[in-house]
């Protein structure tokens, strides 16, 4: 056999980092954006040497901003973030920067506390939505091999694997945040939902085989060892496709500027993991059917 | 003999097929072929118009340019303002909040245009039971005026006729040229009585007639000023002007007391109660509230724009390069499929249009990958074929065949997460959920239509 005798590994590789991703959600949680939690937020640039921390800070005791998080980017730019502030506070405030720094305002956003609830609820609706869809289509669209393997199974199955790729990617985020201030925002999410229809497409191709190659059973021919075989069928798609779709998201990555950044780098991850997780999806399968009988 | 006669027919039969499919197949050819140029002249219409330069000064035929159509940038890219207000609709009934932010939307709609801000756009979003009004500025990064402007009471005014030797004094010196009269209003001068004083109007229906008009109701003072001025003015017209522009201009019949005025005029049932709803906006604004705010400063969104077209001919080049070297001739004519596959697609990005943003652009370059991926499925999928003794022709189309369910399965799931992403009212969500969508579709296009088209025109002579 190729691969599928080699199961463990797998198990043991996704075991460990869920289990790591859980505990970081679960010791540090996600540094959630303004998006989510309301607040200010504002991105400067300097003309000339870029102010320090405390610079900032002293020249903005007086507004009464309550807490600042200020975060240099780039090589002239930084992010001040802080609570929700009105319009002539904005203005106050750039005023007091002004005639201290020569600086250019580049962004500036507010978002009430209501719309933050709001979004939150949408976003995990939205998560929930799109996994629910996905076992009920695939659960349809492989109704036909259910004389063999229940076509609920790979619904399931799929939905499983998902669940892994999201849980790395969020413990990621959760990681990244704690350590290096990275915060999820709405495209975190718009991440997410596209990391779910790509590794849910990985994990078709496979399964896929397997449907194929069951209707035309060989003799002989263990259930471990054709989805050993269809593993082995596909891997040079699933290399393929997986290493291009990176291609594009490495050359985002590197060459798209700040703002995407990190927005990148969950789908990049999301992604690969996904190619990854439709092994572990077809294992499983194997091990559900084997326990069966 | 009698077999080797049909013999002969079957393969007459079969030779004549086989060209009656080479036509069809460059027929198509053709097809995609015209559809690409056309897609591309869209996109860049500069190509055409140089070529139609060339024709027309050595043909003289006078063909005619390309239509040039913009691509619609979103904030985040072109810079701009975007402020999401809540109203409070308190004092509205339930059945009346509906028309009450229609009203709104119109006020504002008018003094965004006023204020000469290029396509903006003034949308009304219900969540839950809270009515939001979202205003789109492009390129405007002065969000202190803008939000000032939009906060501010729309104006309602009422004018009154000026004297015949005024009217063409002031037209006389318009001919003239003259700056300051040409801001003038020839026709009508200002009055006390502005919306100020307005205290309601109303949707009434004529006694008699059952013809509609509009009821205004002043306050106090309002209902002395316009005593004082339909007596001055018995027998002329009173212009009713909101926020700078005539909305009605009924001829007074006598003086009017006790604060009532009614609009008449030969508007239908829909056009009064609109009139009525922009009066009560525009007399009683209910109040807005700004709860998020977003502004890009032309800069960033212009470098962002330019980084991100960067990373995206990078990421395709790279791909290009990967698929040429891997699969060979196939890969070249699966890049060929791509660079039309990316044509069509923004070609539709101009024609919808799709408003791109940063998070579209990256939704686009992730739908290319899903454009390699349909490719590389068929390629391997033919590989597998050959390898069990297809010629190169039925490997085609076994090769489509068996690679379909997978594509099929894993568009439509693509597919459903875009329309769930679209949910999500957030422009930069949306622009991503849009991008994704439309690339998608198209991918599944170029892979089953054009790349198989592509392979049999090249292997057809095999």
């Amino acid at each position: 056999m190729f691969i599928v005798h080699r199961r463990k590994i797998f198990y043991i590789l996704s075991g460990t980092l869920v289990i790591a991703s859980l505990v970081a959600l679960f010791l540090w949680g996600l540094k959630f954006g303004i998006e989510f939690k309301g607040g200010s937020l504002i991105e400067l640039q300097f003309k000339q040497n870029r102010a320090t921390n405390q610079e900032i800070n002293e020249a903005l005791k007086d507004l009464n901003l309550g807490e600042i998080i200020i975060q240099p980017t780039g090589e002239k730019n930084m992010i001040l973030r802080m609570k929700e502030i009105d319009e002539d506070t904005h203005q106050k405030l750039l005023e007091v920067l002004k005639s201290r720094f020569d600086i250019e305002e580049l962004r500036f956003e507010v978002v009430g506390p209501v719309i933050g609830k709001e979004l939150k609820k949408k976003a995990v609706t939205s998560v929930v939505l799109a996994e629910i869809f996905m076992i009920i289509y695939l659960a349809w669209a492989f109704r036909k091999t259910s004389f063999v393997v229940k076509s609920y199974k790979y619904g399931i199955l799929a939905a499983v694997s998902l669940l892994h790729d999201i849980t790395i990617v969020t413990g990621l985020f959760a990681f990244l945040g704690h350590f290096a201030n990275v915060e999820v925002g709405l495209t975190f999410i718009a991440g997410l939902l596209a990391i779910l229809g790509y590794s849910v497409n990985d994990t078709i191709v496979v399964y896929d085989r397997i449907r194929e190659n069951l209707l035309r059973l060989r003799e002989k021919e263990n259930f471990d060892e054709l989805v050993d075989r269809s593993l082995r069928q596909t891997l040079a798609r699933s290399l393929n496709t997986t290493f291009t779709t990176l291609l594009a998201l490495f050359a985002v990555l590197i060459f798209g500027g700040e703002t995407l950044r990190y927005f990148m780098l969950a789908l990049t991850v999301g992604i690969a993991s996904g190619a990854y997780s439709s092994f572990l999806a077809s294992f499983l399968l194997v091990d559900w059917e084997i326990h069966r009988s | 003999m009698g077999l080797f006669v049909k013999r002969n027919k079957i393969e007459a039969e079969q030779k004549g097929f086989g060209t009656r499919q080479r036509n069809k197949i460059r027929l198509i050819m053709l097809g995609i072929f015209i559809l690409a140029i056309l897609a591309g002249s869209l996109d860049y219409p500069v190509l055409w118009d140089r070529g139609v330069n060339w024709l027309n000064s050595n043909l003289s035929l006078g063909f005619p340019y390309f239509y040039k159509l913009p691509f619609k940038l979103g904030l985040d890219l072109q810079g701009g303002t975007h402020l999401v207000y809540v109203a409070d609709l308190n004092s509205i009934e339930a059945k009346d909040r509906d028309a009450s932010m229609d009203g709104i939307r119109d006020v504002i709609e008018r003094r965004v245009n006023l204020f000469g801000v290029t396509e903006p756009v003034v949308q009304v979003n219900k969540a839950g039971d809270s009515y939001r009004l979202i205003v789109d500025l492009p390129g405007v990064t002065d969000v202190h005026q803008a939000i000032d402007m939009i906060g501010a009471t729309p104006y309602l005014e009422f004018k009154e006729q000026r004297d015949q030797a005024e009217t063409d004094a002031i037209l006389a010196k318009q001919k003239a040229g003259d700056a300051e009269a040409l801001k003038t209003d020839a026709y009508f001068k200002s009055t006390a009585l502005t919306g100020r004083y307005l205290k309601k109007a109303q949707l009434a229906f004529d006694q008699t007639t059952n013809k509609p008009h509009v009821t205004l109701e002043f306050t106090d003072e309002g209902g002395k000023i316009f005593a004082e001025l339909t007596k001055i003015n018995v027998g002329k017209v009173l212009a009713i002007y909101l926020d700078g522009s005539p909305i009605s201009v009924p001829r007074v019949q006598e003086e009017i007391s006790g604060g009532k005025a009614q609009i008449t005029g030969s508007f239908t049932v829909e056009e009064a109660k609109q009139l009525a709803q922009r009066l009560n906006a525009g007399a009683l604004p209910v109040p807005i509230n700004l709860i998020s705010q977003q502004s890009v400063g032309p800069s960033l969104g212009k470098v962002s724009l330019d980084k991100s077209l960067k990373a995206g001919i990078i990421g395709l080049i790279a791909i290009a390069g990967f698929m040429i070297v891997y699969y060979r001739k196939n890969g070249a004519l699966a890049v060929l499929a791509l660079m039309v596959y990316v044509i069509l697609n923004l070609a539709i990005f101009k024609a919808i249009p799709v408003t791109l943003t940063l998070a579209g652009i990256a939704g686009f370059i992730l739908s290319i990958g899903m454009a390699v991926d349909a490719n590389v499925l068929i390629f391997e999928r033919m590989k597998e074929e050959r390898k069990a003794g297809r010629d190169f022709m039925s490997s085609i189309d076994e090769g489509f065949k068996r690679a379909w369910p997978s594509i099929r399965d894993g568009h439509i799931t693509t597919l459903a997460t875009a329309i769930i992403l679209y949910q999500f009212s957030t422009s930069s969500v949306r622009g991503f959920a849009l991008t994704l969508f439309t690339g998608v579709a198209i991918s599944l296009f170029t892979a089953v239509v054009i790349t198989r088209i592509f392979l049999k025109y090249v292997y057809r002579s095999s």
